[in-house]
């Protein structure tokens, strides 16, 4: 190449316009990096803070879950979002792994609730339609605790009251749950004011727990001697004043519920404290009655307790101051002994009333020193039978003053009271007692010495019979003889009866008061009168005028 | 190719507005082009320095976009929220595999290579390296040629988004990754315009 040869060519190229250069000390377009970095950094920084807590929580099932779709909603706000569905170890259920917004962080306390929300109609509401549509989504209950938690358990139903709703919550005691169900109502003079949060089964299977809320301000209301009833259904009664129907609202009737009251004369009572323990009962006449405080004891029998039921009452001298709650059999492996106990509840207010006004000269009220006293005077329970027909028992509490001394086990739970024997028991120890007798009985040897008089008797029967053989042959033809002269004998005096009756009759003829010789007769006796009478004048004369035997009659002067 | 003589050596350099050779002449000035007034350059000016500052923005937001959601879905019996990889994993299972191909070679496997391939050209230049000069220029070309392909995935996004609107029965709401996915295919297209490729024979002219 030559660059001269070339030169010439371009001379007609124009020169370009020359300007002062202007200063740059940065390029602009480094901004943009930065820019980028900027915009990186924050989305790393804003994914980092947003990425909340992952919480797992276990469910039964995972049915209406779907993992990335179902939400976490609190009070209908979505917090959340469940990432991953597994299966337990155990395959006993669903572990939901679930992922909260950062502001959800304060509601991941220990309390807190979980439950799947879907479509449900129980009793008398219908919740959840919404979910038909949109799916199902967990729903969330902030709890009050402060401690935070990140594994949870999810309840299988929605709870009935949320935690921020004001009120109180109790817990009753019952044998059965009944008609009640999760948001059973609760009613307080027929308005309702709560409702059943559950209804568990005991651990021990002896009866049914159930949880109740009481909104504000009606919790106030629920005194700690109030008493709960199932107001479930109808109770009628019938009885001498007549029919009486006692039923709560509508909804009761057809769902079930419970109703409370509180006993007028003790208003002044404090309120119940939250998850006070309540009992119960199945209608309002019997939650009335039990309105009094219970006190519940075990008695301890060693007798057979057949005839005895659950429910059975315990009676002192006739007034009912208790029932049977229930009766067990205890086998003490160290003597091979039965025991059975019996759990009874007491009504001690009933015993106070019988006995109040000494009671309160001797010791307070209801203690257990007053009790302590009773028994201590021979307080006893015993089992007596209440028909001997049914073989029906019952408890009966009285004093014995015999009994050996005894006192009430405080340290047992419940507290165990004295027993005595009962009086079936008595006479079973007095036919045991004979029984004993008769079989220290020395059966062989009287059986030789009877054998041995067997057969004295036996010679001496054999002798009688001799005797009786001698007796035959000497004594009866005598005998017969004698019958025979005796028979003569009566034959005579047979003939000299009828002569005799023959006598008579003619006797009789003589006798007839129309008789010759009765006519005679009465002549005679009036003859013989007259004759007595003379007799009587001479006589009297005779005693006046003794002389007159010698000197004769003197003659009247007139 | 040795044998040519390139216009910079010359002392002159042609309008990139209007294509005129002129000569700037040794003035310290900033020269404009005698015809239309636009500044001229021997070669673009910063060249490497903006090509390796876009370059370095679209690695940045390369991560955000494959890592955050490019696409919500919704409908009544499903929503999902997909990444770029998590997308091509659920067509590939659903038995779409060719999509799935399509779409991981446009999505993931090109904006990787246009960045690896414009870092490779940058660092070549900068170290003046005469090395096999025509197959970066093709390179150069084709990356170039395919980046504004990388797209497709933002036209797919853009467009669903924009049609399925139906309430509750079905949504389609892009995601923030399609955003920094979107800045990273204009950034490699932006880098790639402003890298001048005549830079890869520099070093080789000045050799012979």
């Amino acid at each position: 190449m030559n660059d001269t040869d070339h030169k010439p060519e371009f001379s007609d190229i124009p020169d370009a316009i020359s300007e002062p250069k202007r200063r740059f000390s940065i390029q602009l377009v480094w901004i943009i990096p930065i820019v980028a970095a900027l915009i990186g950094l924050s989305l790393a920084v804003k994914s980092y803070m947003d990425r909340g807590e992952t919480i797992t929580i276990t469910f039964k099932t995972g049915e209406g879950m779907e993992a990335g779709k179902t939400k976490l909603k609190y009070k209908d706000v979505q917090i959340g979002e469940v990432k991953g569905l597994a299966i337990a170890k155990d395959r006993s259920h669903v572990v939901v792994t679930a992922e909260l917004s950062k502001d959800a962080r304060g509601l991941l306390v220990k309390d807190t609730r979980f439950w799947v929300v879907r479509a449900r109609i129980s009793g008398g509401n219908i919740s959840g339609l919404g979910t038909l549509i949109g799916g199902s989504y967990i729903g969330v209950d902030a709890g009050t605790s402060t401690e935070s938690q990140d594994e949870f358990i999810g309840l299988e139903a929605p709870p009935a009251v949320s935690l921020d709703v004001p009120g109180r919550q109790f817990v009753l005691h019952a044998a059965d749950a009944g008609s009640l169900d999760t948001s059973s109502p609760i009613f307080f003079r027929r308005m309702q004011v709560g409702q059943v949060i559950s209804t568990e089964l005991d651990r021990d299977g002896k009866g049914v727990t159930i949880m109740v809320f009481i909104r504000a301000p009606f919790d106030q209301y629920v005194k700690s001697n109030s008493v709960f009833w199932q107001a479930s259904g109808i109770d009628l009664t019938l009885n001498t004043s007549g029919v009486k129907i006692n039923t709560e609202s509508m909804v009761s009737i057809l769902l079930g519920g419970i109703s409370f009251q509180t006993p007028q004369d003790r208003i002044d009572t404090p309120t119940a404290a939250p998850n006070n323990v309540f009992t119960l009962y199945q209608t309002r006449d019997e939650a009335l009655k039990h309105a009094e405080t219970i006190e519940t004891y075990q008695l301890v029998f060693k007798e057979s307790v057949r005839g005895l039921p659950v429910g059975a009452p315990v009676d002192l001298r006739g007034v009912t101051v208790g029932e049977v709650t229930k009766i067990d059999v205890a086998l003490d492996s160290g003597n091979s002994e039965i025991s059975i106990p019996v759990e009874i509840q007491f009504y001690p207010e009933r015993l106070r009333a019988q006995y109040g006004n000494r009671s309160k000269q001797v010791k307070p009220l209801g203690s257990r020193a007053y009790l302590n006293d009773l028994v201590a005077h021979g307080f006893r329970a015993e089992l007596k039978s209440g028909s001997l027909l049914t073989g029906q028992l019952f408890v009966a509490l009285d004093f014995f003053p015999k009994a050996p001394a005894a006192r009430i086990d405080w340290s047992a739970n419940p507290p165990r009271f004295p027993t005595v024997p009962g009086s079936m028991d008595q006479m079973q120890k007095q036919l045991m007692q004979i029984a004993h007798k008769i079989e220290k009985i020395p059966f062989e040897e009287l059986a030789g010495d009877a054998g041995k008089t067997i057969r004295t008797l036996d010679t001496t029967l054999k002798s009688a019979e001799k005797l009786l053989r001698n007796l035959d042959s000497a004594v009866i033809p005598e005998a017969r003889s004698v019958l025979q002269e005796t028979r003569q004998s009566l034959e005579d005096v047979r003939k000299t009866l009828g002569e005799a009756r023959k006598t008579l009759g003619g006797a009789n003829q003589v006798l007839a008061a129309d008789a010759p010789v009765q006519l005679d007769l009465r002549e005679t006796l009036r003859e013989m009168s007259r004759a007595a009478q003379s007799l009587r004048v001479l006589g009297d004369y005779l005693e006046q005028h003794p002389e007159s035997l010698i000197r004769g009659k003197r003659e009247d002067k007139p | 190719m040795s044998g040519a003589t390139s216009a910079a050596e010359l002392g002159l350099c042609s309008c990139h507005v209007c294509n005129l050779v002129s000569s700037p002449g040794q003035g310290t000035g900033q020269a404009h082009c005698p015809r239309c007034g636009a500044p001229l350059h021997f070669r673009k000016p910063g060249s490497v320095a903006r090509c390796w500052a876009l370059l370095i923005s679209a690695y940045i937001l390369y991560i955000p976009a494959n890592t955050l959601t490019i696409m919500e879905t919704g409908s009544l019996l499903k929503y999902r929220k997909d990444t770029i990889v998590s997308g091509v994993v659920e067509l590939w299972r659903t038995g779409s595999w060719g999509i799935a191909i399509v779409v991981f070679i446009a999505s993931v496997t090109i904006p990787l290579l246009k960045l690896i391939s414009l870092t490779l050209l940058l660092v070549s230049v900068q170290r003046r390296s005469g090395w096999r000069p025509r197959q970066r220029t093709r390179l150069y070309r084709l990356v170039e040629l395919v980046g504004r392909w990388s797209m497709l995935d933002i036209y797919v996004v853009a467009l669903l988004a924009a049609l399925v609107q139906l309430g509750n029965m079905a949504t389609v709401k892009a995601g923030p990754a399609a955003l920094a996915f979107g800045a990273v295919v204009v950034l490699t297209m932006l880098a790639s315009m402003q890298f001048d490729p005549r830079l890869i024979w520099d070093p080789i002219q000045k050799e012979s």
